[in-house]
């Protein structure tokens, strides 16, 4: 302040006036301007944004604030495109720059030449929101994640084309695998750097295979090491969701390998670094083309071992195949040996046969000798056969000659002798057999004597007659009719009564009910043993009568 | 390896499809199994595959370039500056 005092314009009017110079507005306002910018050249100060906007002209105006005061603030367009932080209302930050006025309004104000988040802290609680935000939308989701090419044909590089990042990726890739890379440039910080790398991210995406820029197999975005404002670009939104929309696989490469920036969670792979992502993106070479010299000798190695396995095979099963010559040799001995045996048989069965039939033919007889033989045996016959037939004759004479003279005598006695003894025995026969009859014809007679009626008239029964016929029912029985009862000794004749029609009591003999009864019950069992005959039948009948 | 891919055709593969194919041709091969024929078939096509992926690793050709914008807005190649 001292100075201050020092540099203020001595009026004319000084002395006049007391102490108390006199200023014009200009004066005091270019006094007071140059007084805060004397004592106010730099400093930082922390507040809330609020009130921001982005003029036309490309400066950005806002106030920082906290609980008791305000301060306008001013970031000039030159500087604007600088900040490593997108302003917000509501971001708590510390602003670096110096305090001057606009005398025009009578406003002192801050020009801010950085602006950065207050406190780590309050950065990293911020990108705590935005990623849990951007992963509530399953942006970071691991099946979203498409697997990086083996052996990319092209390389697409999003980074500043000017520093070390570019060239650390170049160097890595010619050291393992050299490819075609194409680099995208971009601004990895400050403003516009976002909006950038989502540009290029989407326009390696546009571009069609087979065009006159070949589309790239895998994507690198890459940045080097920096504060967290200065990888900040990595972790705006639209960056992220760029990365997460890529169709070409991506490689987030961002700062070092502690730095974890959101589009690390969006790509398809982290690098911790840039020359990671290089080592990443390709393999070796020399360790391909020395695998693939190893397959080839494995291939012609296995092959040569294929045949040989199979002809020692062959040769082997061939060892166990005899020779077929000595086969064949054998065989032939065993021909030759069976033709010389077969040669030796049959001419012994040639010769054997021969001398069988010179021996049949030796004793075989001349027809003519046959014919002498036949002769001499027909004359011998010849000779015999008249003395045979006298023979003959004469026996058969004495056989008649015995047979006329012989009479049949002897045999006339015998029948003589035979019909006495037969005369003898046939009058006793004859007795015994009439004896046996008279006593079987007794037995017989003394037998139905006892089966017939008779005898049940004997016991007090009676057989009534009418008409001729047996009467055995009293219905059947008219008044004045005239009946007939046979007793066991004779036949009465007698008339019916009147009222004979009641069955019992009524009846002719309706004092012998009684008995009648019980009888009838003698002879309902006598008839079981009786058997069947007209009597009997009759006499049941009587009975139910009584 | 599934016989769609063993049937596609070994120009259009990428290298580590016929690499990967190759791999297990060897080991088929080195079992010592298969028909002769067949044993045959996959000698040649081991061969070829072998072939492709020399043909593939003999692609390393670095050629570094820088996306520009053509007059028209549309991207287009320039070399890089690497200085």
């Amino acid at each position: 302040m001292s100075d201050s005092r020092s540099t203020r314009p001595t009026a004319p009017q000084a002395e006049l006036q007391g102490n108390l110079p006199e200023f014009s507005v200009s004066e005091i306002s270019g006094a007071i301007k140059r007084t805060l910018e004397g004592a106010f050249e730099r400093v930082r100060i922390r507040g809330e944004i609020s009130g921001f906007k982005r003029a036309a002209s490309g400066h950005l105006y806002m106030t920082l604030k906290d609980a008791d005061a305000v301060i306008d603030a001013v970031c000039w367009r030159g500087l604007a495109g600088r900040l490593t932080l997108k302003p917000e209302d509501g971001m708590d930050v510390v602003a670096t720059g110096r305090i001057t006025s606009y005398p025009a309004r009578s406003k002192y104000q801050l020009v801010i030449e950085s602006l950065e988040l207050a406190g780590e802290g309050a950065l990293l609680k911020l990108l705590e929101e935005r990623r849990r935000k951007l992963a509530g939308e399953g942006l970071f989701e691991a099946e979203r994640k498409r697997a990086l090419p083996y052996l990319p044909q092209v390389i697409g590089v999003v980074t500043s084309p000017t520093g070390s990042v570019i060239r650390d990726i170049l160097h890595r890739l010619s050291e393992r695998f050299p490819r075609h890379v194409l680099v995208w440039p971009v601004l990895v910080q400050g403003e516009g750097a976002a909006e950038q790398v989502v540009r290029a991210i989407e326009g390696f995406n546009a571009l069609e295979p087979g065009g006159p820029v070949p589309r790239p197999d895998v994507l690198i975005v890459a940045r080097g090491g920096g504060s967290l404002e200065d990888l900040w670009a990595f972790n705006e939104e639209i960056v992220v969701r760029a990365a997460a929309a890529s169709q070409i696989p991506l490689i987030s490469a961002v700062g070092h390998e502690t730095d974890t920036t959101l589009i690390d969670y969006a790509s398809d792979r982290r690098a911790p670094t840039p020359t990671a992502a290089a080592e990443i993106a390709v393999p070796v070479r020399a360790e391909l083309v020395s695998i693939t010299l190893d397959l080839e000798r494995r291939l012609l190695g296995a092959a040569h071992r294929w045949t040989d396995e199979r002809r020692q095979r062959v040769e082997g099963l061939a060892r166990g195949l005899p020779d077929p010559r000595r086969l064949l040799g054998e065989k032939q001995q065993q021909l030759d040996d069976r033709a010389e045996r077969l040669d030796v048989a049959v001419r012994g069965r040639v010769s054997g046969l021969t001398a069988d039939l010179r021996e049949y033919a030796g004793r075989l007889p001349h027809p003519r000798q046959q014919q002498r033989f036949a002769a001499q045996s027909l004359g011998a016959v010849g000779e015999r056969l008249e003395p045979a037939f006298r023979a003959f004759l004469t026996e058969r004479s004495y056989t008649l000659q015995r047979m006329a003279l012989t009479p049949p005598r002897q045999e006339l006695k015998q029948g003589q002798q035979a019909l006495g003894h037969l005369s003898e025995r046939l009058a006793p026969a004859a007795e015994r057999r009439a004896a046996d009859a008279a006593a079987q014809l007794d037995s017989v007679g003394r037998l139905l004597e006892t089966l017939s009626y008779k005898a049940t008239l004997e016991r007090g029964y009676a057989v009534v007659r009418g008409d001729d016929a047996i009467v055995t029912r009293a219905e059947q029985v008219t008044v004045g009719q005239e009946l007939e009862i046979e007793f066991a000794d004779g036949r009465v004749p007698v008339a019916s009564g009147a009222g004979g029609e009641s069955p019992a009591g009524n009846g002719p003999s309706g004092a012998s009910s009684g008995k009648g009864s019980s009888g009838a019950n003698s002879k309902a069992k006598d008839r079981g043993t009786l058997g069947k005959g007209e009597t009997g039948s009759g006499e049941v009948r009587q009975g139910r009568l009584l | 390896m599934s016989e769609q891919t063993s049937e596609k055709d070994i120009t259009e593969m990428n290298f580590e499809e016929a690499l990967e194919e190759l791999k297990q041709i060897v080991t088929r091969l080195e079992k010592g199994e298969g028909r002769l024929d067949e044993a045959i078939d996959a000698y040649e096509r081991g061969a070829r595959l072998k072939a492709h992926c020399e043909l593939k690793l003999r692609e390393a050709q670095a050629k570094i370039e820088k996306i520009g914008m053509g007059p028209d807005g549309t991207p287009q190649t320039e070399p890089l500056d690497q200085n």
